[in-house]
């Protein structure tokens, strides 16, 4: 009895204190379920990997621009780092098997150094994270132009097809697990491949980062600089890390896109696009812009709920004209539940942060 | 020789020297390869700032609302709006509309962020994505009318006693909000607010209000410039604002107006928009693509910022 008791009253606190992520998670499994209900290939592999297909580039920078704004600041290089990544990719990402495997590790490698870079001109330079990155995105911008003036490029197609299907498609691809059809492999043959990807993503990266004592120095550092700081924590490690596996994780939805599209393109409008959306994705997850709070894997449920919004544009024969009318106000919306904090505080002062 | 500057003075001191730099750079390079000095004849200097004017007009609106701390991401359809409602209503009635469009915008932040409590970045940016939509929204079932008036064509493009019209609205613009930030009890407020909001609510100064007049002025200033950019180009277009979001924060701080509010003179922020756009014509001078133009843009904001923009080591 006691347990039991001791077991609800720490899930209430994990509760009170993901209040923002909970409420995304269900808003996002009413959204998803609503929304297969609806289609009329509902519940079925190729919907699912049409959905994931859409959602990987924007999670993973969703995913990279958590960082920054965990340690309180923001990146808006995000995108421009994204584009940067899907045009190197665009020349690497071709010949034999070896130098594709080479080509998407100098692919991440790029965004990990562009994201070093962020990092230490915020940490040596004492630049706004804001302002630093919004210069540093032009640049990113002017070297993907330098790479890939047009659209275009040369990704190989089986690497292509077999990334952005079923696992199935995966295996009958390079055919291993007797092209698919091994028995183990039965109850994972409809998964999307995209999907696994990005989860591999966050739990191989993420979820260590999140434990280390360089991640716990993030968190700190959004709650209260200054007392981390005096509690003698790595407080420019955790910075230039930070930032480094924000480029990092940018790199990879610009590898994805790559191998989705089979091109580059050095898009400014589409860079700034990303890097805004990635924003709305952070705040919809339930992570705070102020910092110390939330994290990647609340920003990859932010990012699912802005997709799957448009998704619904395909089954509800909505005007297209009207769609960016219903995006805005539906994140207009969402983003002002965040007013119900102002309903409880009992201080006035506590409002100005 | 010493010289002693004050710390709010050294970045506008800096950033004119390195307005002379590109000045003296340009000309060299026009002088080796065509042997002329377009770049230090008044005629020319004129015209550069006649293009400039619209983002000077934009960064004054968001220079207000970045000496709060907050900023306004909703500035390029602000500005597209209240251009495109203006040349749909016409006639003389077209200039009141967009202003009156750019104080509802400003209104409709300055309650979101001084009331909800949303922070600016995402509040502004939903404003901007419903902005959009109902531009879309409009124009995509019908084309409704799209020319300037012909007020708004004078205004852009006439010159008054060989300056140019668009140039004495920038000035106009500018002589109000350095006159607002330095002399009345709205600008201090505004400084106070900036600095801390707690301490300046503590001081009776109605700090939402002060928010909401901040959000305002960005909303009318771009509105302005939407009807000025309209006259220039002579229609108004979807997505015509887009290019003076990002200029226009560069603007105000490379102008040494501090990012988290409290700290910023006006002077600065003209000086950030002489230099970003002299930068810009230097490099179209040089015929320089635009992958060129983005690094060097990119490089240079980092550069000066590196030399004044340096913030306080965390100590404590």
């Amino acid at each position: 009895m006691k347990r039991s008791s001791t077991r609800s009253s720490s899930l209430t606190r994990w509760l009170s204190q993901n209040t923002g992520f909970a409420a995304a998670l269900l808003l996002f499994t009413a959204l998803f379920l609503t929304y297969n209900v609806m289609h009329p290939r509902g519940f079925s592999s190729a919907v699912a990997i049409q959905n994931a297909n859409e959602t990987v580039a924007i999670a993973f920078v969703a995913m990279a621009q958590t960082l920054p704004v965990l340690i309180g600041g923001l990146d808006l290089s995000v995108g421009a780092v994204m584009t940067l990544a899907n045009c190197v990719a665009s020349e690497l990402l071709t010949g034999s098997p070896l130098q594709i495997v080479l080509g998407a590790v100098l692919t991440l490698l790029t965004g990990a150094l562009f994201g070093f870079m962020n990092g230490c001109i915020v940490v040596y330079g004492r630049i706004q994270p804001i302002i630093a990155t919004l210069a540093t995105g032009a640049v990113a911008i002017g070297l993907a132009l330098l790479i890939r003036p047009k659209p275009g490029g040369n990704v190989d197609d089986d690497l292509s097809w077999a990334l952005t299907n079923s696992v199935w498609d995966l295996a009958d691809t390079y055919g291993f697990a007797d092209g698919g059809e091994a028995w183990w492999l039965r109850p994972f043959a409809d998964i999307p491949v995209p999907f696994l990807l990005v989860v591999l993503i966050a739990v191989i990266v993420w979820v260590p980062f999140r434990r280390s004592v360089t991640g716990r120095t993030v968190y700190a550092i959004g709650s209260a600089e200054g007392a981390a700081y005096m509690s003698g924590l790595p407080i420019q490690r955790a910075k230039i890390t930070a930032f480094t596996l924000a480029g990092f994780l940018a790199a990879c939805g610009g590898l994805y896109l790559a191998i989705q599209t089979s091109s580059g393109n050095a898009d400014v409008q589409q860079a700034g696009a990303y890097t805004l959306n990635s924003i709305a994705a952070v705040v919809l997850g339930g992570t705070s812009l102020l910092g110390g709070t939330g994290g990647a894997i609340a920003s990859l449920v932010g990012a699912m709920i802005l997709r799957v919004i448009s998704f619904y544009f395909r089954i509800l024969d909505i005007d297209p004209l009207l769609q960016p009318l219903i995006e805005g106000l539906v994140l207009l919306t969402a983003v002002s539940f965040g007013a119900f904090r102002t309903l409880r505080v009992k201080n006035q002062l506590d409002l100005f942060r | 020789m010493q010289i002693s500057l004050s710390k709010e003075n050294r970045p506008i001191v800096i950033a004119s020297l390195f307005v002379g730099v590109i000045l003296i750079a340009g000309t060299a390079y026009t002088l080796s390869t065509t042997g002329t000095a377009p770049l230090l004849s008044v005629n020319y200097l004129l015209q550069q700032l006649q293009t400039g004017s619209f983002l000077g007009i934009c960064a004054a609106g968001m220079m207000m609302v970045i000496l709060l701390g907050h900023i306004d991401l909703s500035i390029p359809w602000t500005l597209t709006a209240a251009a495109m409602t203006a040349t749909a209503v016409g006639g003389d009635l077209a200039i009141p509309t967009a202003l009156g469009v750019g104080v509802c915008v400003g209104l409709l932040n300055g309650i979101g962020v001084a009331w909800l409590r949303i922070p600016s970045m995402i509040f502004t940016l939903g404003v901007d994505t419903v902005l959009r939509g109902l531009m879309v929204a409009q124009t995509g079932g019908f084309a409704p009318q799209d020319r300037a008036t012909p007020v708004m064509l004078f205004l852009a493009k006439e010159r008054i006693f060989g300056v140019p019209a668009a140039i004495l609205v920038w000035a106009a613009v500018s002589i109000v909000i350095a006159t607002l930030l330095t002399r009345t009890g709205f600008g201090r407020s505004l400084y106070a607010t900036g600095a801390r909001e707690g301490a300046a609510y503590l001081s009776g100064i109605r700090t939402r209000w002060v928010i909401v007049g901040a959000f305002v002025t960005s909303g009318l200033c771009a509105a302005i410039a939407g009807v000025l950019l309209t006259g220039y180009s002579a229609k108004a277009y979807q997505g015509m604002g887009n290019a003076f979001l990002l200029p226009a924060i560069a603007a105000v701080v490379l102008g040494g107006t501090h990012i988290l509010g409290g700290k910023g003179r006006y002077v600065g922020t003209l000086v950030g928009v002489i230099l970003i756009v002299l930068l810009n014509s230097v490099l179209s001078i040089m015929q320089m693509p635009e992958a060129g133009r983005q690094i060097i843009y990119g490089a240079v904001i980092i550069g000066m910022l590196l030399v004044y923009g340096r913030n306080q080591r965390v100590t404590s």
